[in-house]
């Protein structure tokens, strides 16, 4: 008598196409995320328990610290590459300093920086690593010479004419900085007629 | 699962020498376990290194126009007053008259956030009206750090006060009363 054979199911399953998909993910993660440069300006936001997200583009941070010698600077930093470029550009013709379009292209992939626009091409032409390093004494915001409003006022209007949108602007500022610090940026900002803004927090516990 | 390659069974039995058959599957599950750790790993930096914000909207500054002086009952209101190293006053109503207070007060669960949530509590039952709730005026001083007033804005999101509004002057006795000791 023929013996009836149980077929052996085999166990191991095909994962040629799961691999495919998971590297195809993979590969568009890395590529999408950005590497993390350290900030010229380092700042220890204060904490918040509100969760909204800033927005990728079309976007200004005016960030407030206290540099190394313990002066307190203001920096300043624009999403989205277009819009530096042109910012730039709409500087440079405002204040009188020239800039080639190299300059413009690598102020497009820079990412904050604090210093008076004279300067500012010494900047450009650091590289990446040096620029964090390099003391660089924050934007000026007197009364006399305010070119934060300047960059402000360029900026927006920038981003107006590149996609027909407002710029958001946040404020980020160190936890220990003074009021009236941030309250002369609000200010700067009021004048403008910017009525809201964000400012930028780190997360906090829920059971605060 | 795993999947390694035998050949043929039984090899070397005879005397003809075979040539192995080589399996051609390949053990992918290794492989698929860390093309997911590494997915896992750059989806959630990507979402979670963007910073948080919340938004401020202040009134309008116009120099020229003049207050237009809309008064609202000072039952309603509660003065919220930072100094310097994290000192908290508060007080209800007029600063001569005053409801409740000048009194000092710690930040966070135990201290301000208790007497918001009451006092929110209290005004809507004196108004009689949802929608008249209370309005707190937040006075942050010169030395007041901006953590203060970071922290007082959150206070308001977390009690849900809507009305609120960021006022720089000072009166004398305000002044006073934030420097005393």
């Amino acid at each position: 008598m023929a013996k009836i054979k149980m077929k052996k199911k085999s166990t191991s399953t095909d994962m040629t196409a799961m691999c495919d998909v998971a590297f195809l993910l993979l590969t568009f993660f890395i590529l999408t995320a950005t590497a993390k440069v350290p900030e010229a300006l380092p700042v220890d936001t204060p904490s918040s328990t509100v969760q909204t997200k800033l927005p990728d583009s079309d976007l200004a941070i005016i960030s407030i610290g206290k540099g190394k010698d313990g002066k307190s600077k203001v920096f300043f930093d624009i999403k989205g590459r277009e819009l530096r470029k042109k910012t730039l550009e709409g500087m440079g013709a405002k204040l009188g300093v020239a800039f080639s379009e190299e300059d413009k292209t690598k102020f497009s992939l820079m990412d904050d920086f604090g210093v008076p626009l004279a300067s500012l091409k010494q900047i450009i032409d650091m590289k990446a690593a040096d620029r964090s390093k390099a003391n660089q004494p924050g934007i000026p915001i007197d009364s006399l010479n305010n070119q934060l409003k300047e960059w402000l006022l360029v900026s927006r209007r920038a981003a107006i004419d590149l996609d027909d949108k407002e710029l958001q602007i946040a404020i980020k500022g160190d936890a220990k900085e003074d009021y009236p610090q941030i309250k002369k940026i609000m200010d700067i900002l009021q004048d403008q007629k910017v009525n809201t803004f964000n400012l930028v927090t780190g997360m906090r516990g829920k059971d605060f | 699962m795993a999947e390694l390659n035998t050949g043929d069974g039984g090899g070397g039995k005879g005397g003809k020498v075979r040539s192995k058959k080589q399996n051609s599957k390949v053990d992918l599950t290794a492989m698929v376990d860390l093309a997911f750790l590494l997915i896992t790993f750059f989806m959630l930096t990507t979402t979670l290194s963007k910073p948080q914000s919340m938004s401020l909207g202040l009134p309008d500054k116009d120099e020229k126009k003049p207050d237009d002086g809309i008064k609202v009952d000072e039952k309603r209101t509660m003065t919220i007053m930072m100094g310097e190293n994290n000192k908290l006053v508060y007080y209800m109503g007029l600063l001569e008259t005053p409801i409740a207070g000048p009194k000092d007060i710690d930040y966070g669960k135990g201290g301000i956030r208790k007497e918001l949530l009451a006092r929110k509590k209290s005004v809507i039952e004196y108004t009689g009206n949802k929608d008249k709730g209370i309005i707190v005026i937040i006075k942050p001083g010169k030395k007041s750090k901006y953590k203060n007033l970071v922290d007082i804005l959150d206070e308001m999101a977390i009690t849900g006060v809507g009305t609120y509004a960021i006022v720089n002057d000072f009166t004398p006795k305000e002044t006073e009363l934030l420097e005393k000791k």
